[in-house]
Formats: structure tokens, C-alpha cells, sequence
């Protein structure tokens, strides 16, 4: 790493540099002014969200590669494992539904004329 | 398509323009909204991406996620060169530039206090990690290696723990004493969770994760004093990260000035946004 003859010069996103997306992640996420916005987000899932991300986020190839893939089927991590998770349940409620309408016939929900 | 305004930062008007092509999140160039003597620094977004709905589904997605936080990193980190921004956190997000100034409005103590305690002032970002134990020699003898019997295989067992926590102590010490040099040169100190560098990518264990305020004028100064303390130590890595807008001590306005005098006093972390100490890495 050189030491910058002038004021400012960026280290990160340099050549040498420290800065992994797990450091940028750590300043945008949980640093910086918390303003409420028109756009409502939750917070605290954000910051129980990073907890997670931390672990995860600097390279999630290089987990993988280490075989650590706990997040793909987290529903609060993974959009497909919560769609999966959805699909799932789904499918149970529908069964279920189903075995409610073969025990009592007359109860089944009918079209209306 | 319904458009918002995302925020990226509050600045103190200033006379170097901008970069023409700076964009931010979304790809849309960064522009300047001035109201009651700030700057505030948008852009606009699509609702579609940016509504809490589908926000809460992006932020749980890593690309998404990655590509928005640099976006707003590089707005921010292009603000920096010409001013003190007052980075805001990721996604925030008004319906109008209307709400926009009436935040302002109501912010706008909280927001000159601020700018003015970090005027002047940027982060840099100094992490030490313990370098992976080195493999065993391989000229070392097979022999040597396998125990003889069960004593041995625990003596040796023990020997080798014994080794990996002197090696994490002098890592320790290392960190305290560096952290301790440079909070001398610095106005405020945070530390950070160490971050978790078996899957970060980043070889060796974090044993120090610390943000300083360092006024631009000695900034060369604190680097060079990182940068001289690399070799000091073997099986040490120190690495540098900066210098960033203050983000670190962006938080609560609250608290901010006993942080300041605390930390650079004692080096002890006093702010609410505690991450551990050194040493909690493993």
C-alpha cells in the first residue's frame, strides 16, 4: 500500500485495498444518520438482518465453497426459501382443506348461484 | 412508473461541482436539493424497487443488497471529496421532494450539530487480523509427527492449543496497543464487531475492528502510523481501510460528545452502537 502524496485518495476500491463489502455493509447498514423515511423499514429486522449478513455477505461464493449455505433455506434470509416455505405451506393448507371437505360434504364451501 | 427520492446525505452547501456522471442507486444521476441552508443529495427511484414491500424483499437479497450499498457508498464517497457529508443510513427514501424539505425542517439542529462536530473530519477503518497459523514445515519428519502413544498425542495436543493461544494473545496485545496509538492521534474512536473472516474471504482472524475521526489535516499523519506499525509485528496483518465519510459517528447525536472525550482518552469504546472489544473475534 503507497501513502497517498495528497489529501484525499481513496484506499478502498484502490489497488492494495482493505475494503471488503463486509466494511462498506458494516457503514451503510448500521452506521450513518437513522432518519425515518416516507418508506417505512424496519430497523430492528434490518439490524437482526445484518447480524446474519455479517457472517455472510463479504463472500458468499467462498461459504458455499466451504459448504455453508444455512441462509438459502432461512426463510427471513432467502426469498426462494421463504417462497418455498409459502409453496409448502400452501400445499399442506390445500390438502388439509381438502380432507375437511371429504369428512363433512355438506359443509364444503359451495359457489353461490 | 411513481418515483421516489432516495437520500444518500446532508451536506452544508458547497462550490466544487459534483462529477457529471455520478450516479446512484438504480443507475440515476445524484443531484443536490437545496433547503434552509443544507444540501441534501438524492435521487430518484422507481417505487416499484423502493416501496416497503418490495424494500424489505430486496434487502434480503445479497446482489441487490451489494450493489445498492456501493451505490450509495460511491455517492457519498464522491461527496467526500468535496465536503463533509453526513451519510445517511441505506434506503432512505421520501415520497417527494416536499416531505424531503420537511424532514430538513424538522432535522435540521440534529443536523447542523453534526456537521459541525465532523467538519473537516474523515473515518479511516483499521482491522488487524492473526495471519493463519503457518503450515507445519514439510521437511519436518513423518515420525515426528504421530505420537507414539496416548501421552504423547496429548502433550502434543496440548502443546499445539497452548501455542495457538500465546499466538492470539500477542494478537491481542498487539491490537490494544495499536488501538491505543492511534486513538491518541484521533478525535473519536468505535469499535466494531471484528468481522468473521473464515467467510468474509479475508484470510486470518479480525481481532481488531475500529473506526477513527481523523481531521483531513492529519490524515496523512495516521496513515503513515498505520503503515509503519505493518511490520512490527510477525504473523500480524494491520489493514487500512479509508478515508470514509464519518459514518461511524454519524449515529446518535446523543452520547456523540462523551464518545469523543472517552474514547480518545482511554481508547475504550463508550458509544451506544457498542461492538466488542478486541478479542471477541474468535
Amino acid at each position: 500500500m503507497t501513502t497517498p502524496n495528497r489529501f484525499p485518495e481513496p484506499y478502498y476500491g484502490g489497488q492494495g485495498s482493505g475494503a471488503n463489502l463486509a466494511d462498506i455493509l458494516e457503514r451503510v447498514l448500521d452506521k450513518g444518520v437513522v432518519i425515518a423515511g416516507d418508506i417505512r423499514i424496519n430497523l430492528l429486522d434490518i439490524e437482526l438482518l445484518t447480524v446474519k449478513l455479517r457472517l455472510i455477505v463479504a463472500s458468499v461464493d467462498k461459504a458455499k465453497e466451504m459448504g455453508i449455505d444455512w441462509w438459502e433455506t432461512d426463510p427471513a434470509l432467502s426469498s426462494r426459501a421463504r417462497r418455498d416455505e409459502l409453496a409448502r405451506e400452501n400445499a399442506e393448507l390445500r390438502e388439509r382443506l381438502a380432507r375437511l371437505e371429504e369428512l363433512e360434504p355438506g359443509r364444503a364451501p359451495k359457489e353461490a348461484p | 412508473m411513481t418515483r421516489l427520492r432516495y437520500v444518500y446525505a446532508v451536506c452544508r452547501p458547497f462550490r466544487t461541482p459534483l462529477q457529471a456522471q455520478l450516479t446512484g442507486v438504480a443507475g440515476a444521476p445524484a443531484a443536490l436539493l437545496h433547503h434552509h441552508g443544507l444540501v441534501a443529495v438524492v435521487s430518484t427511484v422507481p417505487e416499484a424497487d423502493f416501496c416497503e414491500e418490495a424494500l424489505k424483499a430486496h434487502l434480503e437479497d445479497l446482489d441487490w443488497l451489494a450493489a445498492t450499498a456501493r451505490a450509495h457508498q460511491g455517492v457519498v464517497d464522491a461527496l467526500t471529496t468535496v465536503t463533509t457529508p453526513l451519510p445517511l443510513r441505506l434506503a432512505t427514501v421520501f415520497r417527494d421532494d416536499s416531505a424531503l424539505r420537511s424532514m430538513i425542517e424538522a432535522r435540521e439542529d440534529d443536523f447542523r450539530r453534526l456537521l459541525d462536530r465532523l467538519d473537516g473530519r474523515v473515518e479511516w477503518g483499521v482491522k488487524v487480523y492473526l495471519e493463519p497459523e503457518p503450515e507445519p514445515a514439510e521437511a519436518e519428519p513423518v515420525a515426528a509427527a504421530r505420537p507414539a502413544s496416548g501421552r504423547d498425542y496429548l502433550r502434543s495436543r496440548r502443546e499445539r492449543s497452548h501455542a495457538q493461544e500465546e499466538r492470539w494473545q500477542r494478537a491481542e496485545r498487539f491490537a490494544h496497543s495499536l488501538h491505543g496509538r492511534l486513538a491518541e492521534r484521533a478525535e473519536d474512536v468505535r469499535l466494531h464487531r471484528p468481522q468473521n473472516s473464515a467467510i468474509s474471504g479475508t484470510p486470518g482472524q479480525n481481532v481488531l475492528n475500529a473506526a477513527y475521526l481523523v481531521p483531513r489535516a492529519h490524515s496523512e499523519e495516521f496513515v503513515e502510523l498505520v503503515d509503519r506499525t505493518k511490520d512490527e509485528a510477525p504473523g500480524i496483518r494491520v489493514e487500512l481501510t479509508g478515508p470514509w465519510a464519518a459514518y461511524s459517528f454519524s449515529g446518535e447525536a446523543s452520547g456523540a460528545q462523551d464518545g469523543a472525550e472517552a474514547g480518545a482518552e482511554s481508547g475504550v469504546h463508550t458509544g451506544a452502537e457498542s461492538g466488542e472489544g478486541p478479542g471477541v473475534g474468535r
